[in-house]
């Protein structure tokens, strides 16, 4: 399963660039963010090429940033192709709590990152449907 | 197993019995009082002119307040109420403000004061058999002489060490296998410290039992003293004004500390309104002397913040208890009319794992009303990467709080390291509600 970084970082300007900079000191390479609004502070959700590198050199700043496995899955970058995805969970009432994604190959594939409440469940059951979820360093590979 | 005690007629009186001692002893007080010109003049204002005038214990009420400014003013004799011949010693206080203040003491004043230290030491379990080292400042500081004559009399072998030099402390502690130490608890972790930076380990000390106070300090700061030198610190309490230590201590129990009702009238008052506040309510800790005919006291404003632990003691002494101190009344901050000491924040936060040690109390205003707002750092190693998580713990302190300061402030989290550092006098409040 794909790990994805989660970093405290206060809700004023100059924080995110702070992030962002010490990554591209370290040589790390961003391939999804997003973040969410919490009043006073937000939690950046990164899929970079090297987590734990990232979360090190992240915690030696004083950064808060934890690991967390995410599931990544390849869906077609066509009408319906989340559709597909997400009527598959629902039908077994797998909840999803957070989401985000991103086109790999215009009109063709697209990567859906997403947590749930039953991610053992939910990698069986979209699995045995077909659909390829992405390790690690998979993320980075040009071949999915 | 009995409990050990010092003066077991006094220590154990019937309150009915121990009231009329206080009544007894005030009057006294004020017909000392009255031969100091400052008394004099502030009690006829009151209409007391002679102790008689006072008919109830109750009526301790209607005298005016003295406070640090009265001692500063009175200086360096406005206080002394008697002759210079029988005053026998002075201890002057500088403070931080370098107004100094000052101290006397009559031979039966000292004697009194001893005895009070003598109280001290055996309800908290010591007794004659005990070596006992005393690690703080002899000399104007009035911590150092006070234990020293209390130890002497309880027939301790005293060592006088005095505070510094480490190795040496070291060095007594093990040639003379000494049991009991009087210090600050800042310098106890440092002499662990030292400790092991010499290679003595605990077990080859015959330590244990520790006397802590001269400065505040938390309960998880006592229990880590214990931890480290597997043996009981007992916290004190004193301050100048009251002879120094042998105000109130805690006895083998550990469950607040006793003060001596025979010596001191104890009371407690809201800092704003200056009335007295219901029992077992944290406010600003007002005392009487009740033996010191050298420099008699009427309702000294300490400052210092308290409340009184209700119930009895299971050592069977009627002498009330402080809890610990909770910080300066001069701290004291108002929110939408309820009275706030950051000390109260400060215990709450420091009981949540999940947010560091740094924190920041802003005021604002919005509206017509007070906003209190608390800002936290997160603690980077629990951090899950869950903002439900956060949300939830922010919403926990908040309740926590305001259990407990009866406020229900906003708490804010942050990242770690981008609020104020602890150390030293960190300004951890910040007021913009505008003045009017
Ligand atoms: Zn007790």
């Amino acid at each position: 399963m794909a790990e994805q970084l989660s970093v405290f970082v206060d809700n004023r300007p100059g924080r995110l660039n702070a992030i962002t900079g010490i990554l591209r000191d370290s040589q790390i390479n961003i391939r999804a963010m997003t973040i969410a609004d919490h009043r006073d502070y937000g939690v950046a959700k990164l899929l970079v090429n090297d987590p734990h590198l990232a979360q090190r050199v992240l915690m030696e700043q004083g950064f808060a940033a934890a690991l967390k496995p995410v599931l990544a899955i390849v869906i077609t970058d066509q009408p319906g192709g989340l559709h597909e995805l997400l009527e598959i969970l629902a039908a077994r009432q797998i909840n999803v709590l957070d989401a985000y994604g991103f086109v790999v190959a215009p009109g063709q594939r697209a990567v859906w990152c997403m947590e749930v409440d039953d991610p053992v469940e939910a990698t069986r059951l979209l699995s045995t449907h077909g659909l390829h979820l992405l390790a690690d360093g998979e993320l980075y590979t040009k071949y999915y | 197993m009995s409990v050990p005690v010092w003066n077991p007629a006094i220590e154990f009186m019937e309150r009915e019995a121990l009231e009329r001692v206080q009544f007894a002893n005030l009057r006294q007080t004020v017909a000392w009082a009255l031969k100091t010109p400052f008394y004099r003049r502030r009690l006829a204002e009151v209409g007391l002119t002679h102790p008689e005038d006072l008919s109830s214990l109750r009526e301790l009420r209607n005298l005016p307040y003295t406070t640090k400014d009265d001692l500063r003013a009175a200086y360096p004799d406005g206080l002394l109420a008697v002759e210079v011949e029988q005053a026998v010693r002075l201890h002057t206080s500088s403070g931080t403000t370098g107004m100094p203040t000052v101290i006397y003491h009559t031979r039966r004043d000292l004697d009194c004061w001893t005895e009070l230290m003598a109280r001290c030491i055996v309800a908290a379990g010591a007794t004659a058999r005990d070596v006992f080292q005393n690690m703080t400042n002899y000399g104007m500081f009035t911590g150092g002489l006070g234990l020293h004559y209390g130890a002497e009399r309880v027939g301790m072998l005293v060592i006088p060490a005095s505070s510094g030099n480490t190795s040496r402390q070291i060095q007594l502690m093990r040639n003379f296998q000494t049991t009991v130490v009087h210090a600050t608890p800042s310098y106890l972790l440092h002499l662990h410290t030292a400790l092991v930076g010499e290679g003595v380990t605990v077990d080859q000390l015959k330590l244990r039992k520790a006397f802590i106070g001269a400065e505040p300090h938390s309960e998880e700061t006592r229990r880590k003293i214990e931890t480290l030198f597997g043996i009981q610190a007992y916290n004190s309490y004193g301050l100048s004004e009251m002879n120094g230590p042998g105000v109130a201590f805690e006895c083998v129990h550990q469950t607040g500390l006793h003060l001596w009702e025979d010596a001191f009238i104890l009371e407690i008052i809201d800092p704003q309104t200056l009335q007295p506040l219901p029992e077992g309510q944290t406010g600003e800790i007002v005392m009487t002397t009740l033996q010191r005919q050298a420099t008699p006291l009427l309702r000294y404003r300490t400052r210092d913040l308290s409340h009184l632990v209700s119930g009895h003691c299971p050592c069977g002494r009627s002498h009330r208890r402080l809890a610990r101190l909770k910080g300066r009344s001069d701290d004291m901050l108002i929110v939408n009319g309820v009275n706030v000491f950051p000390s109260q924040i400060e215990d709450v936060l420091m009981k949540t794992p999940e947010v560091g040690t740094n924190y920041l109390i802003q005021l604002e205003k919005r509206g017509s009303l007070d906003r209190l707002v608390i800002k936290t750092e997160i603690y980077a190693k629990l951090f899950t990467g869950d903002p439900r998580t956060l949300d939830d713990l922010r919403e926990r302190i908040s309740e926590a709080l305001r259990s407990v300061i009866l406020v229900k402030p906003t708490v804010e989290l942050h990242e770690p390291g981008s609020l104020p550092v602890s150390e030293g006098k960190a300004k951890r409040v910040v007021d913009l509600r505008p003045a009017f």
